[in-house]
């Protein structure tokens, strides 16, 4: 019999097929999509008790009910959740087996970063025995925590150990039908950190991520919960300050916060993901939920900075549900070539006599994007709240954006609230001053800049304050010129 | 029936009345079918997130009123700036009062939009203007283009003034329940001409009103025009004002809107900047109470190096009242050298007063300076205890403040009877003698 057209038609449409499956090799990586099934696997993976899993299974479930946010002032293609792999176990094999194998731009940056030969090959995944001494430093160090009774450890460990802590705090922040991501996340979250301050602790060291981030191998989708108890304070860091050359394309974290009555919580990031090349091409999606919620005179304070990913979807934010409490937003944003950044806080007030202070510093060049977009609210029974915000942009080049939409919303008559914003650019008498003064531009630039973010920068804990600003230059790093 | 479907039907009907070769007729086709296919706008879209006109939709608005009594001078006189001589386009239920006007044709055209559109000798400023600012998507002002029939036209000639102020009034009477007007103006001030207009939307009686009106001004080169709106309608009285303003080089365009009456209030004020060195001004006082709801939104758009734009919005707010500002400032890659300034200060006086304001920047130039500032808060405390120290009453030590909170936007009025007429105002709505005139 001839070969009819028909026939083509049918071969052509079942051919794709061929290739349409993935078989996957190594055994630790679950098939790629997601689906009930998927969800309960990671949740049996982590041999977490029935509650977590049916609390995944409501997330998933509220999940697909939800449609994927578009007002945010981004443009990008919408990552494909089914072509995603949900988890996968933390690559034990080393990367590289000596550190000429790791790419010589990479070393460089670390090198001007100022971390040490040891710390480069285990940030680079050489196999050093670093890694063991890190494991050991974490080691005493959590000995020194468990001592004040400070819980620190991953968010599994602590499912499967603190479970009454977990059961009570968890989602109370961010629930998890709060958003789209913040629904994702909640179905397949990895893992990520727990952290519990008991009463009037004053916790002795800077908690950070940093140590624990080989040990736990955080994946794309991590959860953090921070609860301070009653009269407590912690400083918390997060984020690595190297460049994460990840080739997750999507990061969809949630961050909580509970700050009890008088506690105070310090949260600081660094955020340096891969931005995609000079074209624009790759770059990590960072679209993050992190909420804080502050009862009576408790505080909470935001600081971040951030250089990297393609995209990024933040909006750090206090709910000042207790009466005398404090929320704090200092932020830098970077963007160059062709990144995008949506970025900004919420602040919710709720009790009597709530503060809260914004400062956002933009800095866009090349063909970036950068927005500010916050929230100031006040609710009618929140007598005496005070706002202050303070949005500057820079801006470097022609080719960029810096947009601003601040909303604010006052139901109370006894509301003091401002806002200012300003747009403007390095002035040339600026750069002319340091040029004669034997200053060259680029430096010029990285002095000025640094001036521009030092609101925020004098936020940051000493040894990532340094770190930071080293990472500003490099980010702008001809963009002038 | 849902007012959206009243509208879309009652379309044909009004089309017959008209001259359908006349090219408008295209333009009223294509905008009919814009409205049907949008409806009216929703809380979801956000633009109008924080405004809704579920209520309006609902009431049984009369489109078209059959007659309109006829009014006396003198009960209308208070609406009008009667101390000074002026050119008056009056319309009385959307139609024309040709007893309570004035118009003119000598040196300027004061007149008609249905004789702009109808006559042959308009022909060719309409085929040039007509609907070429006002956006063709966006629903309500399509809804006004599709009903376009009757307004204000101003045509100022090139190196013209205007040598007396121009009132634009309507008046609702009353006489239909319920009434919807869609008024359409038209304003062309040619090169270096000069042109000052006070508009004034007034219902007579407690009836509801719904007006959704449009403003096209074309201000060309080196123009001056001074645009003055009075908003002080009955608590019946809504109103969707939007007005488009396309400025060439040099021109100089104020737009100052006073709002202190009426239910629910819209303001959709947008500059487009299509030439150098231009200077844009828009100042707005509002003092509003009980469940009035207002709504500024504005937008000035850079589209050329070396403009400027100003922009100072005042708002006190008592009762339940609640005032929305929605300031978008957009500088393009183009617009080099823009100065942009956005100031937005609110009081709120009362508990049940809700105010939400979005000031907003969206710059792709690097050669600019823009700034925006935005505040809620009360009256300096120490600033009344000062006052009342000095032996004034705290009701007037109050008023006093928020005149002065006011006064800024006031001070650039240019028509001294207008100034009084809104200083009497204010202190009306502030309900004191301030027993003194700025």
């Amino acid at each position: 019999m001839a070969y009819t057209e028909e026939e083509l038609k049918k071969e052509l449409e079942t051919k794709e097929y061929e290739y349409g499956f993935y078989t996957d090799i190594e055994s630790d990586t679950f098939p790629i999509g997601l689906s009930e099934e998927i969800v309960v696997a990671i949740s049996k993976k982590k041999e977490e008790p029935e509650w977590m899993t049916q609390w995944r299974l409501d997330a998933y479930r509220a999940w697909l009910e939800m449609e994927e946010p578009e007002w945010a002032n981004v443009h990008y293609e919408k990552p494909n959740f089914q072509d995603i792999s949900y988890y996968s176990a933390p690559n034990k094999k080393p990367k590289y087996n000596s550190i000429d194998e790791v790419d010589p731009e990479l070393l460089d940056t670390f090198k001007r970063l100022g971390i040490s030969l040891d710390e480069q090959k285990k940030l680079a995944g050489v196999a050093v025995d670093i890694v063991m001494d890190s494991v050991s430093v974490a080691t005493t160090f959590k000995k020194t925590l468990a001592e004040k009774g400070i819980i620190f450890c991953s968010i599994s460990e602590a499912i499967q150990e603190h479970p009454e802590l977990i059961k009570k705090y968890i989602g109370t922040v961010v629930p998890q039908k709060d958003n789209y991501y913040a629904a994702l996340n909640s179905a397949v979250f990895s893992d990520g950190s727990f952290c519990y301050i008991p009463k009037g602790v004053r916790c002795p060291m800077e908690l950070s991520t940093y140590f624990r981030i080989n040990q736990a191998g955080t994946g794309q989708f991590e959860r953090t919960l921070v609860v301070a108890d009653e009269g407590s304070y912690v400083s918390y860091l997060e984020g690595c300050t190297a460049p994460s050359r990840d080739e997750n394309q999507l990061h969809a974290a949630v961050v909580e916060l509970i700050a009890l009555d008088d506690a105070e919580i310090k949260y600081s990031t660094v955020q340096n993901w891969f931005p995609g090349n000079k074209e624009g091409k790759g770059g990590v999606y960072n679209f993050v939920t992190k909420r804080g919620i502050c009862e009576n005179r408790a505080k909470i304070s935001w600081t971040q900075v951030e250089t990297g990913s393609a995209v990024t979807w933040k909006y750090p934010s206090c709910v000042l549900k207790g009466d005398h409490s404090i929320g704090e937003f200092y932020s830098i944003a970077v963007t160059n070539n062709f990144q995008q950044a949506d970025t900004g806080t919420k602040m919710i007030h709720l009790g009597k006599n709530t503060k809260s202070t914004i400062i956002s510093k933009g800095i866009s060049a090349g063909k970036s994007q950068n927005s500010y977009r916050g929230l100031v609210q006040v609710g009618s029974r929140a007598e005496n709240a005070r706002n202050f915000s303070q949005c500057d942009s820079l801006l470097m080049g022609d080719q960029c954006g810096a947009h601003t939409f601040p909303y604010i919303e006052a139901k109370n008559k006894t509301a003091m609230i401002e806002h200012e914003a300003t747009t403007s650019k390095i002035g040339e008498d600026q750069i002319f001053y340091c040029n004669q003064r034997g200053i060259d531009t680029e430096k010029a630039i990285a002095l000025i800049v640094n001036g521009f973010s030092k609101e925020v920068l004098n936020k940051l804990p000493m040894e990532f304050a340094v770190e930071a600003q080293k990472l500003l230059e490099i980010s702008l790093e001809g963009s002038v010129g | 029936m849902e007012l959206k479907d009243k509208l879309v039907h009652a379309f044909m009907a009004f089309e017959n009345q008209l001259d359908l070769d006349h090219p408008v007729h295209e333009v009223r086709s294509a905008a009919i079918k814009t409205f049907e296919k949008q409806g009216f706008p929703n809380k979801k879209m956000e633009a109008w997130k924080y405004t809704s006109l579920k209520s309006l939709e609902k009431i049984d608005f009369s489109l078209f009123p059959k007659n309109s009594p006829s009014l006396e001078y003198s009960a209308v006189k208070e609406y009008f700036l009667h101390e000074v001589d002026t050119y008056k386009i009056v319309f009385v239920d959307g139609v024309y009062s040709s007893y309570l006007s004035e118009t003119t044709h000598q040196g300027i055209d004061v007149c008609l939009m249905s004789a702009a559109l109808t006559k042959d000798m308009y022909k060719p400023v309409i085929e040039a203007y007509f609907n070429k600012i006002a956006p063709l998507e966006e629903n309500l002002t399509a809804l006004n283009t599709a009903f376009s029939k009757e307004g204000a036209f101003i045509h100022i000639p090139k190196n013209t003034q205007a040598m007396k102020p121009i009132e634009i009034i309507h008046l609702a009477t009353g006489a239909a329940s319920a009434l919807m007007l869609q008024p359409r103006n038209l304003i062309v001030v040619d090169q270096n001409a000069e042109v000052q207009i006070v508009e004034r939307h007034q219902s007579l009686t407690e009836n509801e009103v719904f007006t959704n009106a449009v403003t096209e001004i074309f201000a060309d080169k080196s123009a001056i025009v001074d645009f003055y709106k009075i908003q002080n309608d009955a608590h019946t009285a809504s109103l969707v004002d939007n007005t488009y303003i396309d400025q060439k080089d040099h021109s100089v365009v104020k737009v100052h809107t006073f709002s202190f009456g009426g239910k629910l209030i819209r303001n959709n004020l947008n500059f487009y900047q299509n030439g150098e060195r231009i200077d844009s001004t828009m100042k707005g006082v509002t003092i509003i109470g009980d469940k009035q709801h207002i709504d500024h939104h504005t937008l000035v758009h850079h589209r050329q190096p070396n403009c400027e734009s100003h922009q100072d919005y005042k708002g006190i707010y008592d009762g339940s009242s609640t005032g929305v500002f929605n300031g978008k400032i957009i500088v393009d890659r183009l617009a080099q050298k823009t100065n942009a300034f956005q100031q937005n200060n609110n009081l709120l006086i009362s508990d049940k007063a809700t105010i939400n304001t979005k000031p907003q920047l969206e710059i792709f130039a690097d050669d600019v300076k823009c700034s925006h500032g935005c505040t809620i808060g009360q009256l300096d405390q120490d600033a009344l205890f000062y006052l009342q120290s000095r032996g004034i009453g705290k009701k007037e030590a109050q008023a006093l403040l928020m005149y002065a909170f006011a006064n800024n936007v006031l001070a650039s009025v240019r028509i001294p009877e207008l100034k009084r007429r809104i200083n009497a105002l204010i202190a009306l709505k502030l309900g004191v003698q301030l027993g003194f005139d700025l």
